[in-house]
């Protein structure tokens, strides 16, 4: 159960955005998670609130969007969602595909909270 | 009090220069933006992996990242692969494992410098870790690193250590249809080892499944088929390691 490293990894990134951003917490994050990168999305989802206690990130909403393996197919060029976990080209049936999505592990939208709000006046 | 205006408020409120007056709102929630990020979770770790392959290529040393289940027979495998690079190929080993040293004492005395980390409640290797511990292990001259990944299949994948390729192990003991059970490991693994095939004989396993499983996760991987107890097929695995040491 690595996800809890995952979990701390991902809260440490946090707070090293929020102080970037100048902003003071973390309302909610989405994270792209590949369906080859060896991350379980319901074991990241428990680990996450334990590892944010007490951090940027206590009790920011955690958002977890799933991406399929995405490959390559050499000889067509085709490129297709490999039939998991079979990875044969869909248009020509051949095997030499690349893997080309799929591994992804990436912060791709954080909700910041700031402490302070720029007011509009009349 | 707020330092700035002097008024009793502790909300969030704000100061600024215009030249008419108005009230001020001290009692509005935290503000909120969202900024949109393409930022590795593992980033960290990443950089980490990063100034660990550079150190590596530097000193012109090659490091395999060795990962299987518990059991495959990777410390062995390295004893009897140790035992035959000796005087060919100066090599190092970091040997992981959540507790006690028992690995490093048997690599140990094989002309390699071993050192052990106890990852403790950590069920994989990090580059930190790694960084620290290659710095103890890799001398003038070391061609090869060896590292022993703690016996599991999943986490250790998810973590670049920044070695030059990861290999994976499995072995005839273990179902043939590993690799499409674990094709997160196997399909970025370019190298596979199958261990203890000197015991086929005695199962009901199928090899040509195992090879089908295997290219069906990834097509032109480089298999090796050995026995480290017998020897059979350690020739070509120790010629291959020491073409990539060079």
């Amino acid at each position: 159960m690595h996800e809890l490293s995952i979990a701390q990894a991902l809260v440490e990134q946090l707070d090293h955005i929020v102080r970037r951003e100048g902003a003071a917490h973390v309302a909610a994050v989405k994270v792209t998670v590949g369906s080859l990168s060896g991350v379980e999305p319901e074991a990241l989802d428990m680990a996450f609130p334990v590892a944010a206690e007490s951090s940027v990130a206590a009790g920011a909403a955690l958002v977890l969007e799933l991406v399929p393996a995405r490959a390559l197919c050499h000889t067509c060029r085709a490129e297709f969602e490999p039939d998991f976990p079979c990875f044969v080209c869909e248009t020509c049936g051949c095997e030499d595909v690349e893997i080309r999505g799929g591994r992804e592990l990436l912060i791709s939208s954080v909700e910041l909270e700031y402490e302070t709000r720029e007011q509009d006046h009349v | 009090m707020c330092d700035t205006c002097g008024c009793g408020e502790t909300t969030a409120h704000h100061h600024h220069d215009h030249d008419h007056p108005h009230d001020h709102k001290h009692d509005q929630p935290a503000p909120t933006r969202t900024v949109q990020l393409e930022e590795k979770v593992l980033a960290k770790n990443d950089a980490y992996a990063a100034a660990n392959r550079s150190w590596l290529a530097e000193r012109g040393v090659t490091a395999i990242n060795m990962i299987s289940a518990p059991g495959t027979g990777k410390t062995y495998l390295l004893e009897k692969t140790l035992e035959r690079l000796n005087g060919r190929v100066p090599c190092a080993v970091i040997a992981g494992d959540q507790k006690t040293d028992n690995d490093a004492r048997r690599l140990e005395g094989k002309g390699a410098e071993v050192i052990q980390i106890e990852t403790v409640s950590a069920c994989h290797l990090d580059a930190h870790r790694v960084g620290h511990a290659m710095q103890h292990v890799v001398r003038d001259g070391t061609r090869l690193l060896f590292i022993e990944n703690v016996g599991n299949l999943v986490c250790p994948a998810a973590f670049d250590l920044g070695e030059t390729f990861k290999i994976a192990l499995m072995s005839v003991t273990e179902g043939e249809d590993k690799p499409v059970k674990y094709p997160s490991l196997f399909t970025q693994a370019p190298v596979v080892v199958l261990t203890k095939t000197d015991l086929i004989p005695h199962l009901d396993w199928d090899l040509a499944a195992c090879r089908e499983n295997l290219k069906r996760v990834h097509p032109g991987v480089f298999l090796f088929e050995l026995s480290a107890r017998t020897g059979e097929g350690m020739d070509g695995w120790i010629d291959y390691l020491a073409r990539a040491a060079s």
